[in-house]
């Protein structure tokens, strides 16, 4: 079995007002140093298969067709095996 | 066909079936059936109509997991057969997650959740949801979304407007475009776009809550009833 951290972040092209907003709450923290504050997603999920090539297809095809949205999104993930 | 035959899709999470059934069937005197998300039949609907609402809680992203409910494999069918589909806002929302139209929505540009009508002007008044209504006609719709900020790469902006496919865009009440009249960033202004065919429209403003004479806003109905005029002629 193993266990899948996926990444996923928006596209640099694409704004994200979600991060400029949260990096007005870090100016009134009086953060002075912080820029270019962006928001992504983490998931984690678990992964039934001994076979870890198997394991990598599943979990592309789940952030390709589901949990990512290519128009927008990019996505990294690690495989790490747990017993 | 006498009289075109509607049917809502009911997601769980969608709260504008029911406004969508009430203008359709009460108002306007069409037959209207609900189709369960997880049903298969489309009972010989003419038009289908994906409401908006919030399925699926809007996790991971609006639409995302709608688009993966059994119903959308008999809705992708009956597209690709000229079938003719409206998606109002999260609808909308679902239509591009499901690849049936270009692009994504993102969150409004304000991050605040805009409830208002808005005007439109009719881009595109060839397709069979505007043809009839008047290319100068501004249509008072209103709006109720969190993200509806359309967004597409360059080149298929390009396509899009290329092909006339942007079918309304925000406008103020003279029809004036000018990015003070667009509620949530959107590209170019699109408040509503058509696939290349011209069967499957996709808008965040709200044509359903705008049918009924007693709450003295009728501009949506025009759109339903321009769709059933074009598609029996």
């Amino acid at each position: 079995m193993y266990k899948a951290k996926v990444l996923i972040k928006r596209r640099a092209s694409i704004l994200d007002p979600q991060g400029k907003a949260v990096e007005i709450g870090a100016k009134n923290l009086g953060l002075k140093n912080i820029k270019n504050t962006r928001i992504g997603k983490y998931i984690e999920f678990d992964v039934n298969t001994e076979n870890k090539s198997m394991a990598e297809e599943e979990v592309n095809n789940y952030c390709k067709k589901l949990l990512a949205n290519p128009i927008m999104e990019d996505f990294e993930f690690t495989l790490d095996e747990i017993k | 066909m006498n009289n075109p035959k509607f049917g809502v899709v009911v997601f769980p999470g969608s709260n504008c079936d029911h406004d969508a059934y009430y203008s359709l069937h009460k108002v306007l005197g069409y037959e209207v059936n609900f189709i369960w998300h997880k049903d298969n039949d489309l009972k010989e609907s003419d038009v289908v109509i994906l409401p908006g609402g919030f399925s699926y809680g809007d996790y991971l992203r609006t639409g995302a997991i709608a688009r993966f409910s059994p119903i959308m494999n008999s809705i992708i069918d009956f597209a690709n057969k000229g079938g003719y589909i409206i998606g109002i806002c999260n609808g909308f929302q679902i239509l591009l997650e499901a690849g049936l139209l270009p692009g994504v929505l993102l969150k409004n540009i304000s991050l605040q959740f805009v409830c208002k009508d808005v005007y439109l002007s009719i881009e595109n008044s060839d397709c069979n949801f505007t043809k009839g209504i008047g290319k100068e006609r501004i249509l008072k719709v209103p709006i109720a979304h969190g993200e509806g900020n359309y967004f597409a790469d360059e080149d298929t902006l390009n396509e899009l407007e290329d092909n006339q496919q942007i079918v309304f865009r925000y406008t103020s009440s003279d029809g004036t475009n000018s990015e003070n009249y667009n509620p949530n960033g959107s590209a170019n202004d699109i408040a509503g776009i058509v696939n290349r065919n011209g069967n499957i429209l996709g808008m965040m403003p709200h044509p359903e809550r705008c049918c009924d004479p007693v709450i003295s806003k009728t501009d949506g109905s025009l759109i339903f009833k321009t769709l059933v005029n074009n598609i029996l002629n």
